[in-house]
């Protein structure tokens, strides 16, 4: 009995003190961010292998994703004989909702993964301990980058990934299933609000890419260095990023639309 | 045994030093001085912190007791500005050599003059051509660090540990896993570097031979503590049992060689 009390308390101070690390492990790589800024080189290898090696699955999956939609809503907007709104239906699931949301858990699977992987090799390997030695600040030097990268792609990503999922409807819907194209356009161009709609995933999205940049980051930086460590953070990545995007969609969700 | 070490022209001098990892003390109360220009070694048994010790002095980890002074500066009271100007004039070899692996050895080299100097790349080529012609390796300088074998590694290491021109620099088992050709390299790089270059180094190693064949000073570490100290010739003729077994590589002595367990026969009888 006292062992469940004890490991119970031993796990609860793990995760608390697993929280501090991880918000000092923030405030540095954000005060680390202006020093980025000075060298964009580094910014910019870090947005091609985040941001552009990201595009192909991005790209591929905003296309099914979109022609699914208009698959689906046809057959049910058909039953009302609103195929014609099938363009608005296509459009504001994807700009408020799969769009910010497919694509940040697409970008953990993809980038935060390779990133925790990577950072947690570097520690395995001591490179982040040889860079302090040697007076660099591994935070700043490699961590930083990494981070405005993952910020900056994220909402591109979610951009792009909605831009080609009303494309892959506009395919199915117009092109397959016999929609007016001039509706289908018209009635999307009506009804979706700039604000309300496209600002809004917009929000969402840059609230994921800073959220899963952070959670792989971090995970790369605690991990245990050792095979095992380094496979368990990866994990760690994916699970807990798609956890955090699912749950505060939620909430965003309810603060953007819901008139809670 | 009196500390016969002129401590006016220590690098580094450790005092009263206690360090434990968990309930395990790795140093308990030891006091030690490295000598400026001489190549002191610190030699013990496997996981009796040696690597520990080497991260304390560079301020990677802050001891629970105790001071480190390098070049009269309290190592863990620095701030972190200063710490970092410190760690500037300290190299440090790591085992793996901790090279960057999405670098070629070129650009590791020019890593820390890149990330500590304003020199044009035309002045940052020249130095690092120099410092891995001082290794040997000039010709491998389009290599990445996958291409190259152990020894390699650490050679690339060691000429980017000397590209700042430190006063200091440390070695963490530089002849672990080591062909003899490269071993013998590495011994005469050691050496030589020690010399030319007028550095004070300290190596942490457990290789006896290769070790006792450079050192001018050796410290033993055993269980937290210091056991052996002096020249190598000193230690040669120790009349300490463990300093004894532990220069010579007998398996059996004051470290036994079997791990603690019960009697033999009980256990096998036991069913």
């Amino acid at each position: 009995m006292f062992q469940l009390f004890e490991s119970l308390g031993q796990s609860t101070r793990e995760s608390f003190a697993k929280l501090g690390r991880s918000s000092l492990f923030l405030l540095n790589t954000l005060a680390g961010v202006p020093d980025t800024m000075t060298r964009p080189t580094l910014l910019v290898k870090q947005l091609f292998s985040v941001g552009v090696l990201s595009f192909l699955i991005i790209t591929i999956s905003g296309l099914f994703v979109g022609m699914v939609l208009g698959l689906q809503g046809f057959y049910t907007l058909s039953d009302f004989g609103a195929e014609e709104s099938l363009g608005v239906m296509v459009a504001a699931s994807l700009v408020r909702e799969l769009g910010p949301v497919v694509s940040a858990l697409l970008f953990a699977g993809r980038a935060g993964s390779a990133l925790t992987a990577e950072i947690g090799l570097m520690k395995a390997t001591e490179q982040l301990s040889g860079m302090e030695m040697m007076a660099v600040d591994p935070i700043k030097r490699i961590i930083s980058p990494r981070f405005l990268a993952g910020f900056i792609s994220t909402p591109l990503l979610a951009a792009l990934f909605s831009t080609i999922g009303v494309n892959g409807g506009h395919m199915v819907g117009v092109g397959m299933l016999g929609v007016d194209d001039g509706a289908f356009w018209a009635q999307m161009q009506a009804s979706i609000d700039f604000q309300q709609d496209i600002i809004n995933g917009v929000i969402k999205s840059i609230v994921f890419g800073f959220v899963v940049s952070w959670i792989a980051l971090f995970e790369g930086y605690d991990t245990i260095p050792t095979a095992e460590g380094v496979s368990r953070a990866t994990t760690r990545t994916v699970v807990n990023s798609a956890f955090a995007v699912l749950g505060l969609d939620f909430i965003l969700t309810a603060l953007m639309f819901g008139d809670i | 045994m009196a500390n016969n070490q002129n401590s006016d022209n220590a690098l580094v001098t450790i005092r009263n030093l206690s360090f434990s990892r968990g309930s395990r003390k790795i140093f308990d109360d030891i006091s030690l001085d490295i000598e400026r220009g001489k190549v002191t070694a610190i030699m013990g048994p496997s996981g009796t912190g040696k690597t520990t010790l080497l991260k304390i002095i560079g301020g990677q980890l802050t001891p629970e007791q105790g001071s480190v002074h390098v070049d009269g500066r309290h190592v863990h009271r620095l701030k972190k500005h200063d710490l970092l100007k410190l760690r500037k004039r300290m190299g440090m070899l790591f085992q793996s050599g901790a090279l960057l692996t999405d670098m070629s050895v070129y650009d590791n080299v020019a890593f820390p003059l890149r990330e500590h100097t304003q020199l044009s790349e035309s002045m940052i080529r020249s130095l690092v051509l120099m410092k891995l012609h001082a290794v040997g390796l000039r010709g491998a300088r389009n290599l990445m660090p996958n291409e190259l074998s152990g020894g390699m590694a650490r050679r690339v290491a060691l000429a980017r540990a000397i590209a700042l021109d430190p006063m200091m620099i440390m070695y963490d088992e530089p002849f672990t896993g080591q062909d003899p050709i490269s071993m013998g390299a590495l011994v005469h790089l050691i050496k030589s570097l020690n010399a030319a270059l007028g550095l004070t180094s300290v190596i942490v190693s457990h290789d006896v031979q290769e070790t006792a064949a450079i050192a001018d000073y050796i410290y033993v570490l055993s269980e937290g503590k210091i056991v052996g100290r002096g020249t190598p010739a000193e230690l040669e003729i120790s009349d300490s049992k463990w300093v004894q077994q532990f220069m010579n590589g007998n398996p059996d002595g004051p470290v036994p060689f079997h791990y603690p367990a019960p009697d033999y026969l009980d256990d096998l009888l036991a069913s």
